[in-house]
Order: structure tokens, then C-alpha cells, then sequence
């Protein structure tokens, strides 16, 4: 009887303070605001966009390079398809981009670090060599030379900034592990014969949890700030593709002229990596404020 | 501080080993055929054959990484397949446009990024530390190419304040030479008293370096303020406080000193990370630096090059590095006695 | 031997007003936000006189220094009530006129002598530093700075050194020197010897009761430990929860103590007891 009636006590005081924390904490309110939007417009483009057609591969020779009207609020491209139906189906392309990376880097690095924490020596040593190889080159330098081997495909630039995306989350997982592997209540656990997957999945992963939601919600807008930039290069989506760093380089040689086929999918790039970010920063504040700025 | 040094100095050599190592084999993964493209469409088998012997694609991959090796440290980096020249002399051409470029967006980064912290820190959760916050975020959530392309547009095309691609206006070369002396335009302009071509060349400079700028500087701002308010409560600032010292005098002279040694390593981060942000920038304002040269070898799989041009940045970027250790032991008592 | 100091500091009690005490805290409050930690009634020194605070760390000691020096609000806290300097309200003045006052006419010295010089700079450069900005020319600077220095028994080119290069005796000699310096007539020592062991501990008291005689050095002695607060101070005020509960002559105070927390502290006191 008294727990129950105190627990909706606990609640409203709870709640309250996350409602105190949020009030201070603006950006983190708008950044998911904006992101909670960008996931519907992705899920809901064909609802949304007036020409679904146009995302594809469309052509409309009559109505080239015309600037934004009431029937294109956004103007139309270079083959005359609609610019707005197209920056709303762009939702769906670099965002997915961004979640199987992240997908790939975690089931890559996670696992490393786990590995180098928990058991320490050699194979720590040989591990974070190898990190630190990759840590040593800016992320974009890599994923471009890797992205320009292989053919130009939105799966060759996953691959590419995956592959050195993942060393980041072996070395914050790493920290993780070694500072729990070296608490004593870990040697109990050894010492009573609990296995070491038990350790890990019931020890090690869950104090890593916070750290690993912070970084992975400041790693989107990366990820997809990258992704643009090998699709400006050439290097990944190719046409009829909406993809928004396609669209911005299709759009340079029309851009003196026609300002709206490069401006609006750009600010799409721009509006979607800031929401991520202030997401991501906002929730560290609340999280994890400890952490710096820099990854 | 020998010792120190030296260990700093033996592990960017171990770490710059394996970046050649890895660059090597992900550059031979490469499809297509470098000989190919280096004796022309109309080659016959026998020449394609003497391009094979010549590019050294003949021997096995180990061999090929150790004769590359043998060849760094004569200063042999191979021959550009597109350029038909030495590559090391071909970044030696590029690497001065970038240098300047970089250089520059840092000086406008630290300019702004340092002020605005330390206001942001002197006057924490008010408007300008809010609005401090979400312009540095914004600054990381930049796609730079397109953020060049708009301010190219509204600054080159419709004001018609700056000029629009390009290191200096061409014309002036006619009524007197620019003489290669750093290689970046504006210092050669400076050194040989060329004050025409030194306005030309700054004016040219401002819209690729504010945009390479955009990145370091909301990052440093941001660090800036977090490593002040880091101490702001420590005793010696209560202590300098009391003995009246002006807040002037605390954030910018005693914060900010202790600051820096984070603020660096930050900055040596950035360098290399704004080097490779040239990638996208330089071929939009026709800059002829490596970004120019990268994107282009790219472009034409020219695998030496791309090599060439990786290794070269992971160099730069560790000699920064350990640039940055140098002047934290230089700066900090505390370092300097480990 | 005390009364004598109290009664002849010499030369720069004129300055003071004569009868008048040199600092006069009258209901002073100290809160943050809604929350108050301190409320003192009432807490004077006198010229040349050392006036001990004693009380349990988080009595709220240390606020009342900061609040005296008028840097209570940057760590957050607002201050009513009054605090006069040489009978000037100090509560209203600005921070600028606040920043004349510190370290030239009230000087501070902290718990931790480690922490109370920032790392990255030689000692002499914060002497230095703070003469210039009290209107002293450099060459002045590095006299006063260099006297100082002696006239507290160090040699003067300690101050080329860093703080990790000095031990915590000699930094807290230092902090003292750069009083000297400024030629403050307040000191506020807050537990200025508790992080220091025995001996120094010793030396640094002999140097405020030095200073005290031959400066005329007015000295708010903070600390914890009433068995060095009855060593050094004419006057004893007892803290508790951010008030006063007893204050009086250190002598009649500490060996017929009227307010049980008093007599709770003594009786931590080992060698106090005794006495009592």
C-alpha cells in the first residue's frame, strides 16, 4: 500500500526534474523536435511530397530549371523533376546511410574493445595498435580512398566510412571495459565461477551504455556529412538516386543561374547533421556531462 | 624531455609505417589496370608490357611495398600516372596553395574561436554563450562544399564583393611576374613588395579560408569554454582574484594559459582534419592545391598519386602532432618535468 | 606582550581612525538562492589585533572570507548585511572599487598553498602582476617583490621558480610576502596552516604574530583547529551552521568556554583539555 502510494510521488518528482533539465537544456529539445520530423518525413515521403515520381528517374523536358513556384515550391532540376519531392525522399537515403554504419562500426569495434578491455596483454596491445593506425589518419581520408577503389554505390560508402568509423567506438568501449575489468567485484565474479559472457553482457555492456548513446548520436550527423561529401565527389549515390550530396554536385554546373537545385538539398544536409548534433550535445549534457566536445 | 620526445618521435614513425602499409594495399585493391592507363588507349602489348616493368606492377605485392618503401626514403615516391611527373615534386607544387589555405582558416578560427569562448566561459548560460553553442554546433554540422558553393554565390556572383575562384587575379601576372619563392602566393607577394598582387591574393584567400574556417573555429570556441570553466573554480583563481587582479586579466592571461595545452592538441587535430576538408573546397574555387590534386587523382585512379597524397597529409598531420607535444612541454612546467 | 601590539601598532593605525576597528562585519547573510549559510551577527578586528574563526569545516568560514573580499557571487552566493573597512561600507561599492581594495588594503591567503598559485606560471609572475595593477612600476615591482620576500625569510630568487617546484611552507610564506607587499592592513587566513604539518605549521604562525608586531598587520585567523587558534589569537569567534555561538578574549573563552559547542570542540583538542 505505501509503495504504491508513493510511487506515483517518485514519478511526478522524477518527471519534474527531467522537465527542470530539459528547460534548461533548449538545443536538446530542438534537436530532437527536428529529428523526430526528419524520421517522419522519411517515413511518410510518398505521402508527403507532391511528384513521388520525381524522386526517380523522371524526366520532364518542358518544365527544366524552373524557379520555385506555387506548383514547385522548391523550383525543378536540371531534367525538370520537382525539387521539394525530391529532398523530402533524400530523407531516406543519407540518414539510412548514417544507421547502418553506425550498425556496422558497433557490431565491428564493439566487440575489439570488449577484447582489449576486458582481457587485457598482447591482444589489447595488438588491438589498439591497429586503432590507433586508423585513428591516425582524418576519417575522411581513408573513406575516400577506400570509397574511390571500389564502384560508386551508396553500399561502397557505407563500406568505406564504416570501415573507419569503427576503431572510434573500440577505443570508447575499450576505456569501458578495462575500468570495470579492474574492479574487484569482477574478480568475485570470477572467483564464483560466473562465466565471462555473463561479465560482459551483464557487467561491462551496461556501464558502457551511456557513453555509447551519446557517441552514436553525435557520430550521425557525421556519418552523414561524410556520405554527402563522397556522393559531392562522385564517389557514391549515383543518379536517379535523391541523394542530397548527389543533388548539390548534379546542381553546381546550373548554380550561378538556377540557385535552388544546389541551396535547398545542401540545406537539407545542414538542417538534418545540426539536428543530430544538437541532439547528440544535449544529451551529453544530460547524460554524460563529463565528456568533451570533441570525439 | 630528450626522452620524451624521442618516444613521441619513434611512435609517429611506427604509426606513419603502417599508414604507407595500409595505404599500399588498399591501393593495389584498385580494378583497372595502372599500365593501361599510363601507356594511352593506343598502346601496343609491348609497351604495355615495358609501363608493367617500368611501374614495377610485375612484381609481387610485398616486393612492390618494399621497393616503395626503399624508394620514400631516397625520395623516390613514384611516378604520377596521370601527371607523367615525380609525385613528390607534384605535391611539392600543390602543398604550398593548401599550407596557405589551411594556415589561414586556422589564424581566422583561433581569431574568432578564442574571444568567444572565453566570453562564453566569463558569462556562462547567457544569450551569447546559447547562441555561441548552436553557431559552433552549426559549424559542425556544415557540408562545406555546399556552404562554399552559397557564399560563392552571394559574395562572388550577386554582391560582387570578392572574387570567385582562383589564388590572384591572372592579369596582374602581366604587368609583373610573381616571383616562387614560398610558393604561397600572398607571402611571395609580401616578400617582393608587390602590394597590387598582395590585395589580389588576400581577397582571393577570404572565401576559401572562411569556409575551411568554419569547423576549428566553433570547435575551439567550444573547447575554450569548457576547459576555462574547468578552472575557473580553482584556488590560484580565487587567489589572484583577492589580490585584485582585473577578470580581464584572469580569463584572458590565466584561464587561457592553462587552456591552451588542450586547445592545441585540438588544433594539430584540426589541421589535419581541414587539410582533407580541401578535398572538397579547393575544386570549387579553383584553388591549385592538393585537395585540386587529390580530387583529380582520384578521378583518374592514379594510384601513385592517391598514395602519395594520403601518405603526405598522415605526415603532415603527425609532424603537427608532435609540433603540438614540443610547444605543451615548452609551455607547461609540468610536462617539461615528467 | 599582545597587549602591547594591540595598543602601539605602529604608524598605519593612524589610517584606521583611531578607535574604531579596522574590519566591522555587522549582520551579515550569505545565501545561495533561497538557501542562507551564514548569519553573523556581529565580527570585528581591530588594528594589529589577530581574531580568531574557528568552527567545523562547512560552518561557513570560508564563505565569510569570500564575501569580505567581495567574490562571493562568483562562486554563486548573494551577500546582505554590512562590512566595513576602516568604517567604509564595503557592500556597495562596485567590482572595480572592490578590485582597488583587494590584495592592496585586504589580502588573502587559502587553505591549500598548492593550489593557490596557478601551475603554468613562475611565483614572482603573480606578485609581480598583482604590484602592477596596485600602480607599482616594474623596477618597483621587483624591489617591494624581493623585500618581501626576505622580510618572510625566503630568498628572493624563489620567485623564478614554478609552484611544483616549492614546498608548501615556502608557497604559503610567499602568499604572505605578496601581502607584505601590497602593504595590505587585513590579512584573511583561511586554515592557511592546516594543510602543512607540524613544524611549518609553527613557522608560518610565528611569521603572522611577527608581522602582526612589527607591520601592524590586522589578521581574521580561519580555522578549524582551536588548538592553534588558541595559540595565535588575542580573540576567539566560535561558528556553527553559519552562526557565531560564542566569541570572547581567547583566553577566558578557551578555559571557562559558555556555549557547549565550544566546549565540544576543546574537548577534541588533546592537549587543550588539560589545561582547561
Amino acid at each position: 500500500m505505501i509503495q504504491t502510494a508513493a510511487s506515483p510521488a517518485d514519478r511526478a518528482t522524477l518527471s519534474a526534474s527531467v522537465r527542470d533539465r530539459l528547460s534548461g537544456n533548449p538545443l536538446l529539445v530542438i534537436g530532437g523536435s527536428v529529428v523526430a520530423v526528419i524520421i517522419i518525413v522519411a517515413v511518410a515521403a510518398p505521402l508527403l511530397a507532391p511528384f513521388p515520381a520525381d524522386a526517380g528517374a523522371a524526366t520532364h523536358p518542358f518544365t527544366v530549371l524552373r524557379p520555385p513556384s506555387a506548383q514547385h515550391w522548391l523550383g525543378t532540376d536540371q531534367v525538370g523533376r520537382d525539387v521539394l519531392s525530391r529532398v523530402l525522399y533524400g530523407a531516406r537515403v543519407s540518414p539510412l546511410i548514417a544507421l547502418f554504419v553506425l550498425l556496422i562500426a558497433g557490431a565491428v569495434g564493439i566487440p575489439l574493445g570488449i577484447a582489449a578491455g576486458y582481457f587485457g596483454g598482447w591482444l589489447d596491445d595488438l588491438i589498439m595498435r591497429i586503432t590507433d593506425i586508423f585513428l591516425a589518419f582524418p576519417a575522411l581520408l581513408l573513406a575516400l580512398a577506400l570509397a574511390a577503389v571500389l564502384p560508386a554505390s551508396l553500399t561502397s560508402v557505407t563500406i568505406a566510412i564504416a570501415a573507419t568509423w569503427w576503431p572510434w567506438y573500440t577505443r570508447l568501449i575499450r576505456g569501458q571495459a578495462a575500468s570495470v575489468a579492474g574492479r574487484p567485484f569482477v574478480e568475485n565474479c570470477r572467483a564464483l565461477g560466473i562465466s565471462r559472457r555473463r561479465i560482459i553482457f551483464r557487467h561491462i555492456l551496461p556501464n558502457a551504455i551511456t557513453p555509447l548513446i551519446v557517441q552514436v548520436s553525435l557520430d550521425v550527423g557525421g556519418v552523414i556529412l561524410t556520405a554527402s561529401a563522397l556522393s559531392f565527389l562522385g564517389l557514391g549515390a549515383q543518379d536517379p538516386t535523391p541523394d542530397w550530396g548527389l543533388m548539390v554536385s548534379e546542381g553546381q554546373s546550373y548554380f550561378t543561374t538556377d540557385w535552388w537545385v544546389v541551396t535547398f538539398p545542401g540545406l537539407a544536409i545542414l538542417i538534418t547533421a545540426f539536428a543530430f548534433n544538437l541532439l547528440g550535445d544535449g544529451l551529453r549534457d544530460l547524460l554524460d556531462p563529463r565528456r568533451t566536445f570533441l570525439r | 624531455m630528450i626522452t620524451y620526445l624521442a618516444r613521441r618521435g619513434a611512435l609517429a614513425l611506427v604509426v606513419v609505417a603502417g599508414v604507407i602499409v595500409v595505404t599500399f594495399v588498399i591501393a593495389r585493391v584498385i580494378p583497372g589496370d595502372p599500365a593501361a592507363s599510363w601507356a594511352g588507349p593506343h598502346a601496343t602489348a609491348a609497351q604495355l608490357a615495358a609501363a608493367r616493368r617500368f611501374l614495377g606492377l610485375n612484381q609481387p605485392l610485398p616486393a612492390q611495398i618494399g621497393t616503395y618503401f626503399a624508394g620514400l626514403a631516397t625520395g623516390n615516391w613514384g611516378v604520377s600516372i596521370h601527371t607523367h611527373r615525380p609525385v613528390l615534386s607534384d605535391l611539392g607544387t600543390a602543398a604550398p596553395a593548401s599550407l596557405e589555405l589551411v594556415l589561414s582558416a586556422l589564424i581566422l578560427a583561433l581569431i574568432a574561436g578564442i574571444p568567444l569562448g572565453l566570453a562564453c566561459a566569463r558569462w556562462p548560460r547567457r544569450a551569447l554563450d546559447h547562441t555561441v553553442r548552436a553557431g559552433a554546433i552549426l559549424g559542425v554540422s556544415m557540408p562545406i562544399f555546399w556552404m562554399a558553393l552559397i557564399l560563392q554565390l552571394v559574395f562572388a556572383q550577386k554582391l560582387r564583393l570578392l572574387p570567385s575562384a582562383g589564388e590572384y587575379a591572372p592579369g596582374l601576372l602581366f604587368a609583373r611576374p610573381l616571383p616562387k619563392i614560398t610558393g604561397m602566393p600572398v607571402l611571395d607577394a609580401l616578400f617582393s613588395g608587390d602590394w597590387p598582387m598582395l590585395g589580389s591574393t588576400l581577397s582571393h584567400l577570404i572565401l576559401p579560408a572562411v569556409v575551411v574556417a568554419a569547423y576549428p573555429a566553433g570547435l575551439i570556441a567550444r573547447m575554450v569554454r569548457a576547459q576555462v570553466l574547468d578552472t575557473v573554480g580553482e584556488t590560484h583563481v580565487q587567489m589572484a582574484r583577492a589580490l585584485g587582479l582585473p577578470e580581464r586579466d584572469i580569463f584572458g592571461r590565466y584561464l587561457m594559459k592553462l587552456a591552451w595545452n588542450p586547445v592545441s592538441a585540438a588544433i594539430a587535430l584540426v589541421f589535419g582534419y581541414s587539410l582533407v576538408n580541401t578535398f572538397l573546397v579547393e575544386s570549387i574555387f579553383d584553388w591549385p592545391g592538393l585537395g585540386s590534386y587529390a580530387a583529380s587523382s582520384v578521378a583518374t585512379l592514379d594510384t601513385p598519386a592517391i598514395l602519395g597524397v594520403t601518405l603526405f597529409i598522415a605526415v603532415v598531420y603527425v609532424v603537427a602532432n608532435l609540433l603540438v607535444d614540443i610547444l605543451q612541454a615548452a609551455l607547461d612546467p609540468r610536462i617539461a618535468l615528467r | 606582550m599582545s597587549a602591547a601590539g594591540t595598543a602601539g601598532g605602529p604608524g598605519r593605525a593612524a589610517a584606521g581612525g583611531g578607535a574604531g576597528p579596522r574590519l566591522q562585519i555587522t549582520g551579515l547573510g550569505i545565501s545561495f538562492g533561497s538557501r542562507p549559510v551564514v548569519a553573523l551577527d556581529e565580527l570585528s578586528v581591530g588594528a594589529a589585533e589577530i581574531v580568531g574563526l574557528a568552527g567545523e569545516s562547512g560552518s561557513g568560514k570560508s564563505m565569510t572570507t569570500l564575501a569580505v573580499l567581495g567574490l562571493a557571487h562568483t562562486v554563486g552566493a548573494s551577500v546582505t548585511g554590512s562590512i566595513r573597512l576602516d568604517g567604509q561600507e564595503l557592500t556597495v561599492l562596485s567590482q572595480s572599487q572592490l578590485r582597488e581594495l583587494r590584495g592592496r588594503r585586504i589580502a588573502a591567503v587559502f587553505q591549500n598553498p598548492a593550489a593557490a598559485f596557478s601551475p603554468v606560471y613562475r611565483v614572482g609572475h603573480v606578485v609581480r602582476r598583482a604590484l602592477r595593477c596596485h600602480g607599482a612600476s616594474g623596477s618597483e615591482a621587483d624591489d617591494r617583490a624581493a623585500a618581501a620576500m626576505r622580510s618572510v625569510l625566503l630568498p628572493p630568487d624563489l620567485l623564478r621558480r614554478y609552484p611544483s617546484q616549492l614546498s608548501g611552507g615556502q608557497l604559503q610564506r610567499v602568499a604572505i610576502a605578496l601581502a607584505l607587499a601590497l602593504q595590505a592592513e587585513v590579512l584573511l587566513a583561511d586554515e592557511p596552516t592546516s594543510a602543512l604539518d607540524v613544524t611549518v605549521q609553527a613557522e608560518v604562525l610565528e611569521l603572522l604574530r611577527g608581522l602582526r608586531e612589527s607591520a601592524g598587520l590586522s589578521i581574521l585567523f580561519i580555522s578549524h583547529d582551536l588548538a592553534v587558534v588558541a595559540e595565535l589569537c588575542d580573540r576567539v569567534a566560535v561558528m556553527r551552521d553559519g552562526a557565531i555561538v560564542e566569541q570572547g578574549p581567547a583566553a577566558r573563552l578557551l578555559s571557562t568556554p559558555a556555549a557547549e559547542y565550544t566546549a565540544e570542540l576543546l574537548a577534541a583538542v588533546p592537549g587543550l583539555e588539560a589545561e582547561a
